[in-house]
């Protein structure tokens, strides 16, 4: 009986609607159980130090004060702002990073494709050297043999006596807004859409007369004769130029940059370029000869070639690996922690050292690392969208 | 123009004639070729000068010839230093029997491998025990060269060798019981850089895996909680992966389990390294064409025999490159373990620099940090492109 009615029945364990059920159940109960055990754990645990769970300790007085900031903040604020000048000051190294990274990578990489031998082993050995060497070393000798190793203040080396080199921090000339910087900009702004507008009509006119009509030299033009307005309305400069002096044991004037930032951000720019340049390099491979054989056939200059023609079709090719390096950009700016540059990351030890709240410290940068890269993954993907090739 | 052209296309032509030519055309073809060319030229010839100037003459590399030790296997007793030479020696044992069976790449590294043993052994300050240490080494190497080279049988053992390694160095260098027991607190320098680059891999590749396999899996659940750990991990810089291990681990597993720093690290990483290589892997899966799994299929393959036999053996041939890529950037990322306290190359080097006796030396001991990487992972990266080619990857 019992015999018949097992051939009769597929068992339950070899059954193809239950097996995926009963795998999951498996899994899920496993997953949840170790999870569980962790979470009973950490609270146990947090409740012998004597801690507990929650992220009010935000709101409370952050006793600290930090030394590179965009905004104001001073020791009696919040920690929550603590965790906004953090995140600014990633922002802040990361947008600069990206962008001077990304020319740096862009000459690189067409130098290493250059026809020049020079230009194309300096190149290859730059990436090769900078490529095979850990970031965070590269970060330490910028920090502590070089920004650190500069002069004092009182003995800083400066170059045209307008960039000063000094142990406390590289300064640079800086400009500072007037009244007038106001009139200034809204008449070049006025200025540089005219310029557009003019530069496409005489271009339309041109192809469609055949005779020569100068838009490049009308559009430049009306820039400049709105600034000329600007200067009669004004009769001032747009912007005072604020270059640094010593004085006692300071800087007058400019922008100083700590040498934490500097060692970062060169640091940064460098590691990232050589990657960048790998990208670029193989970019432009990837467009076929034939393209850059009929552009020259056409009777186009080398460097309108590149501009015109091999670029735009390298960019297809270029901007998923890019987007992925901007990316490790961002996270790698968090290594900040080690030159005392207080971006989000080493302001969150700060604080957690403070409060002892590790759990809660660390999800929020988690958190905020995990938005920046979906924001940039996100901007790079519509960039994207219309860089691709579009067919019939 | 023609004429020039037939010119340079002949075979036979005095030596300085095409000297002058390949200068012409490499280095002043055009007016702005020129420029570039002097303009490189004047910077090179600066920085070269003032480099080898810095270096000759400046530079105190009595830091680095005063630490050496330290640099390279950290604080682990000398009185048993013994074992790392073991451990170094069992490694050589591999390498040369390696290069007498699969030649090839491996000869190539192994030359690598060799003469870096005979510049350390002929560096001016290394005591005289390294230096038979080092000779008995390249000793096991040529012996099982000719070893190798005669038995092609021993290809599996061989392999079975480079496995069992593992387990056997750790056992070495901890001691447990048999010899006298090293904390992984004393270990340090190189030899932790090299230990935790080499966990993080071994001990992620099972976990990369299963994580690729979930990714694609059929079952909900397992795909989500796959994708949600890579995605995760591989959206947040390593430092902080690092900073839970450090720091929330302890507080995870409770009272009764206790770990020490260096395992803590090691599980960061590897936890880390699991979710890149899962998308390495996946990679290869992707790369599979469907008839092949059909093919097993039909066959009366069931799941697990068709993965292990016919898919898996093809998807990970396809991803080596990509993987060794993945292995080059964690062993560069070891030296993160700085910024948490462990005294691996670079956090040793950071060490040194702190001491009064070496003040003003930062440079030259980040620059020797930076040389050992460089040489390594130059090294793979090199093994890296030879496998690519002998492999055809991406020439199909």
């Amino acid at each position: 009986m019992n015999k018949h009615s097992s051939s009769m029945a597929t068992p339950f364990w070899r059954d193809k609607r239950v097996i995926p059920f009963l795998l999951q159940a498996i899994f899920a109960i496993l997953v949840l159980l170790i999870g569980a055990f962790f979470f009973l754990n950490a609270l146990d645990s947090m409740k012998q130090i004597g801690l507990s769970f929650g992220y009010d300790f935000l709101s409370k007085m952050a006793s600290f004060d930090i030394g590179d900031k965009l905004i104001e903040f001073s020791s009696t604020d919040t920690y929550g702002k603590a965790f906004v000048v953090g995140i600014l000051n990633t922002l802040r190294v990361a947008f600069i990073g990206i962008i001077l990274a990304t020319i740096l990578g862009f000459i690189v990489g067409v130098a290493r494709l250059s026809n020049n031998w020079l230009a194309r082993s300096v190149a290859t050995v730059y990436v090769e050297i900078f490529r095979n060497t850990p970031l965070l070393v590269q970060i330490f000798i910028w920090f502590y043999a070089v920004f650190l190793s500069f002069p004092t203040i009182e003995k800083s080396l400066n170059a045209l006596g307008l960039f000063f080199f000094s142990n406390r921090g590289t300064v640079i000339p800086w400009f500072e807004f007037t009244s007038s910087s106001f009139i200034w900009l809204i008449s070049l702004f006025i200025g540089l859409i005219l310029s557009v507008i003019i530069w496409k009509v005489k271009l339309s006119q041109q192809v469609e007369t055949g005779k020569k009509k100068y838009p490049l030299f009308w559009s430049i033009g009306s820039v400049i004769s709105l600034l000329i307005i600007a200067f009669f309305v004004t009769f001032e400069t747009p912007l005072l130029f604020s270059i640094p002096e010593i004085s006692g044991r300071g800087f007058v004037g400019g922008y100083t940059i700590g040498p934490g930032f500097c060692a970062l951000l060169v640091a940064l720019v460098m590691y990232t370029a050589s990657y960048i340049a790998e990208i670029v390099r193989g970019g432009i491979l990837a467009v076929s000869k034939g393209q850059v054989e009929a552009a020259k056939a056409l009777g186009l200059k080398s460097s309108t070639i590149l501009r015109l023609i091999i670029l735009p079709q390298a960019i297809r090719v270029i901007i998923p690996p890019l987007t992925s390096q901007y990316l490790n950009l961002i996270k790698n700016s968090s290594l900040a922690a080690a030159v005392a540059y207080p971006e989000v990351f080493g302001v969150g030890i700060t604080i957690l050292s403070q409060t002892g709240k590790s759990v809660e410290v660390i999800s929020i940068v988690i958190l905020v690392y995990l938005s920046m890269s979906l924001l940039t993954s996100l901007l790079m993907n519509i960039f994207n969208k219309y860089s691709q090739l579009v067919e019939r | 123009m023609d004429k020039h052209t037939l010119q340079t296309n002949k075979p036979q032509k005095p030596s300085h004639h095409r000297t002058i030519e390949w200068l012409k055309k490499n280095l002043f073809s055009s007016w702005f070729n020129t420029i570039l060319t002097f303009v490189f030229a004047t910077t090179i010839t600066v920085i070269v000068i003032g480099s080898v100037k810095w270096i000759f003459l400046t530079a105190n590399w009595h830091v680095i010839s005063a630490n050496f030790r330290l640099l390279i296997v950290g604080q682990y007793p000398v009185a048993e230093l013994w074992r790392v030479w073991i451990c170094l020696t069992l490694v050589s044992f591999l390498i040369g029997l390696s290069w007498g069976l699969w030649k090839g790449t491996m000869g190539h590294l192994t030359i690598a491998v060799t003469s870096l043993y005979v510049i350390v052994a002929c560096l001016p300050f290394v005591l005289m025990e390294t230096r038979i240490w080092l000779l008995i080494n390249i000793v096991v190497i040529v012996a099982t060269y000719a070893v190798g080279k005669n038995w092609p049988k021993l290809k599996k053992s061989t392999l079975v060798g480079w496995f069992l390694m593992f387990p056997v160095i750790i056992f070495l260098l901890n001691g447990f019981g048999v010899f006298n027991h090293v904390g992984s607190n004393l270990w340090g320098g190189f030899l932790l850089t090299l230990l935790i680059a080499i966990v993080a891999i071994v001990c992620s590749f099972p976990i990369g895996l299963l994580l690729a396999l979930g990714r694609r899996s059929k079952l909900p659940i397992v795909r989500w909680f796959s994708i949600g750990y890579i995605e995760l991990i591989r959206g947040v810089p390593l430092i902080t992966i690092l900073f839970v291990a450090q720091l929330m681990l302890p507080l995870f597993l409770g009272n009764g389990i206790d770990i020490d720093n260096v395992v803590r690290a090691m599980v960061g990483f590897t936890l880390f390294t699991a979710a890149y290589l899962a998308e390495n892997i996946r990679g290869g899966l992707q790369s599979i064409p469907r008839g092949q799994f059909e093919a097993a299929e039909a066959l009366g393959l069931n799941a697990t025999i068709k993965m292990t036999f016919i898919i898996l053996p093809q998807a990970l041939r396809a991803v080596i490159p990509a993987m060794v890529g993945s292995f080059i950037g964690i062993f560069k990322d070891t030296s993160l373990v700085a910024i948490v306290g462990l005294t691996d190359l670079l956090g040793m080097g950071k060490n040194i620099i702190s001491n009064p006796e070496f003040l003003g030396t930062q440079m030259e001991v980040f620059i020797f940090v930076a040389l050992v990487f460089l040489i390594f992972c130059n090294l793979m990266a090199y093994a890296s492109r030879r496998i690519e080619r002998s492999l055809g990857v991406g020439k199909r």
